[in-house]
């Protein structure tokens, strides 16, 4: 099973709709050989927990511009945890300001990209930390 | 343009010249860049000569300002009669804090006001909808009832002051929550001037803030314009937005292109849905524009708009009046040029974007604060973008003359190219049966993920620049104060709402909403029965919630 690929879901929840940065990773993923499923706009974190297990996927990388993230971010781990699906990792990414981090990162979130990151530090971040489950 | 023969052959043989010149030089200093191109990509010559605009008519083509095609403007006295409203777009936390701002921006010498609304508002949900968790008072100000309304409007002078709504699903309520607040201030509606954006299609295209499917959004569209024209005749029915456009990554030539082949969809329902003359409504049309970083290329996009809409309005839909020609617009600067590493240096950013909007000749103009990349703007951000308009007004001389760069070799030949590409565009998505088509098929925002993801390749291969982020950058933490909306905001709104349906009358309400309904079910005309409801307080969900109900819902198809 060692050459299974790595799946990751791009998801955007919340009524956000600045979904730029996330079509763009979406794509960058694909490039970078990793299985992507992309939700589109307007999920709530429960129809986003119910689609990451059904798609059996490693990763859930968030993105949210709306301010939105304080709420929905940790509600998508806590989802998870209560679905016996924890190993699951969730990162994030959007309009996050600095005073924020420490609480995402207590309430689940693995890693944080803002604006600026550079699409490869993001791959390679993925690469290093998740490797495809059995 | 007409040049001599003298002239040209002399054009031609120094340029010839000069090129030989040029291949000695670089054998020498090479070029820093193989290959010089426009933000959208656009390839861009070391010179432009009069070999680029000979085929350029100066009649038929350029003219003078107040004369169609209406390349160098609209108006014939330019700026000089008024400059461009200085129009902030602005809303935050509860109605009361959004309308404090507003004063504080009046004050300040602001000419127009600009609405921001919040998540939940924008979708057509109520504070307290489970789809509201974590948004409410967010991104803007959060309006359930007529009575936030009330609130967001208190000692707002509206028979002198216009405002501009950016809402889209949600349109029709919040134009009749303004008419209803005209009622009861005792301002007749002939008299409220100001802007919906109310453009469903861009949304499909590119913001994603949409609520019910293309073609009933459009119908709904068109009840707003037929009703504006009878009733409220200095509202603008439709802000025809490149904007969002833009943000999601498009080109300036796409941007330009869905945009107004958005409008020839909206102007062809109009005219068969309602059986409106052309002319009875065009001239309350009005477009919005963004101002990309790219200078030249701005400026040159915005006169190809006017060229293009001018030709669209008078030889696609044969309008006679001249004012059906004019496409009027606003332009807010980009705010996807901004970055958050080193903040500041954002202000220099806008500013030049800014003079690139006044250059282009628009007629209302935003300006993104320094901090908008990383949060609501702050009020001393936002008094520094307004500042920044006004030193452009007042001090630069920019606005003393009309349309300074018109006759450039360069500026009329990139304005020519942007033109003729934007026409492509046209003419496909004609050939695919119009706009709701090439939606539906997925063709403009495939055309923009394609841009978006081009150019962020070119940024992280260091082929484009962004200072302080891939060039220039540091370590050093550039500390701004942060704007931060209270949680409690939401609870608060929860509260007022829920008190609100306590205390209506809600048979009443109910009624009202039911004459929506039917109204929507017969295809009939929905503003009146707006009107009634908000009125009798019906909340923003609630008539929303009859949209849905009778249309059906959209749903991000998630392309990528």
């Amino acid at each position: 099973m060692t050459d299974r690929k790595i799946r990751v879901m791009v998801a955007k929840p919340g009524l956000d709709g600045h979904d730029r940065g996330a079509r763009i990773l979406a794509r960058c993923f694909r490039d970078a050989g990793f299985e992507v499923i992309y939700t589109g706009c307007h999920q709530t974190p429960e129809q986003i927990v119910a689609a990451a297990i059904q798609e059996d996927v490693d990763l859930v990388g968030l993105s949210c511009l709306s301010g939105a993230h304080r709420a929905l971010f940790p509600r998508v781990v806590e989802l998870l945890r209560e679905k016996d699906a924890a190993d699951i990792t969730v990162i994030g990414g959007g309009i996050i300001p600095e005073q924020d981090f420490d609480a995402l990162y207590k309430a689940g979130i693995k890693a944080i990209f803002t604006p600026g990151a550079a699409l490869d530090s993001i791959v390679e971040w993925i690469r290093t930390n998740i490797k495809p489950r059995a | 343009m007409y040049f001599t023969k003298e002239t040209q052959e002399a054009s031609l043989r120094l340029t010839e010249k000069w090129d030989k010149d040029v291949q000695k030089a670089v054998q020498e200093t090479a070029d820093q860049k193989v290959r010089y191109s426009t933000v959208s990509d656009l390839e861009i010559k070391r010179l432009y000569t009069p070999e680029d605009i000979k085929d350029t008519n100066f009649t038929e083509d350029i003219s003078v300002p107040g004369e169609y095609p209406y390349l160098r403007g609209n108006q014939a006295t330019g700026y000089r009669g008024r400059y461009w409203t200085f129009r902030m777009f602005s809303g935050m936390g509860s109605a009361q804090d959004t309308n404090e701002r507003w004063h504080m921006l009046l004050k300040q010498g602001q000419t127009g006001l600009s609405t921001a609304f919040d998540y939940p508002t924008l979708m057509g949900y109520d504070s307290d909808s489970p789809k509201s968790l974590g948004e409410v008072g967010k991104c803007g100000v959060a309006i359930d009832t007529l009575e936030d309304f009330l609130a967001l409007m208190k000692d707002i002078p509206i028979d002198q002051v216009t405002t501009s709504m950016t809402i889209n699903p949600p349109a029709t309520i919040l134009f009749a929550m303004y008419c209803a607040a005209a009622d009861i201030k005792g301002v007749p509606l002939n008299k409220i001037g100001g802007t919906i954006q109310n453009d469903l299609l861009k949304e499909f295209i590119a913001q994603k803030t949409f609520m019910c499917p293309p073609e009933p959004s459009v119908k709904l569209i068109s009840d707003t314009v037929e009703f504006g024209t009878k009733y409220v005749p200095r509202w603008n029915t439709i802000s025809i937005s490149g904007y969002h456009i833009r943000e999601a990554g498009s080109t300036a030539i796409q941007e330009l292109a869905f945009t107004l082949r958005d409008g020839i969809e909206y102007v062809e329902d109009v005219v068969r849905r309602k059986g409106m003359n052309v002319d009875d409504f065009a001239p309350r049309l009005s477009f919005f524009f963004n101002s990309h970083i790219d200078f030249f290329e701005e400026i040159c996009k915005m006169r190809a708009a006017r060229r293009m809409w001018a030709k669209i309005i008078k030889e696609r839909f044969g309008a006679k009046n001249p004012r059906s020609w004019w496409l009027r617009f606003h332009t807010q600067t980009a705010g996807c040029s901004l970055t958050a590493q080193q903040p500041y240096n954002n202000v220099v950013r806008t500013t030049t974007e800014a003079l690139a909007a006044i250059l282009g000749g628009t007629q209302s103009l935003h300006t993104n604060s320094l901090d908008e990349v990383l949060c609501l703007p702050s009020e001393h951000a936002v008094e520094i973008a307004l500042r920044t308009q006004q030193i452009l007004a007042e001090e630069t001389g920019v606005a003393n003359t009309i349309d300074p760069l018109a006759g450039s070799y360069f500026i009329e030949s990139l304005t020519n190219e942007i033109e003729e590409k934007a026409w492509e565009y046209i003419h496909k998505i004609d050939e695919m049966g119009g706009m709701i088509a090439a939606i539906e098929k997925g063709f403009p925002q495939m055309e923009i993920a394609e841009a978006a993801y081009r150019f962020q390749r070119q940024l992280d291969a260091g082929e484009k620049i962004m200072v302080g982020v891939n060039k220039y950058a540091t370590d050093a933490k550039h500390t701004i104060p942060l704007v931060d909306i209270d949680e409690k905001v939401g609870e608060e709104q929860i509260k007022r709402l829920q008190d609100v349906r306590r205390r209506r009358d809600n048979r009443a309400t109910g009624q009202s909403l039911n004459d929506i309904k039917n109204a929507c079910k017969k295809g009939e005309n929905v503003m009146p029965h707006c009107i009634a409801a908000v009125k009798n307080l019906a909340t923003l969900q609630e008539i929303c919630d009859v949209y849905r109900e009778v249309y059906g819902e959209y749903r991000d198809p998630g392309l990528y």
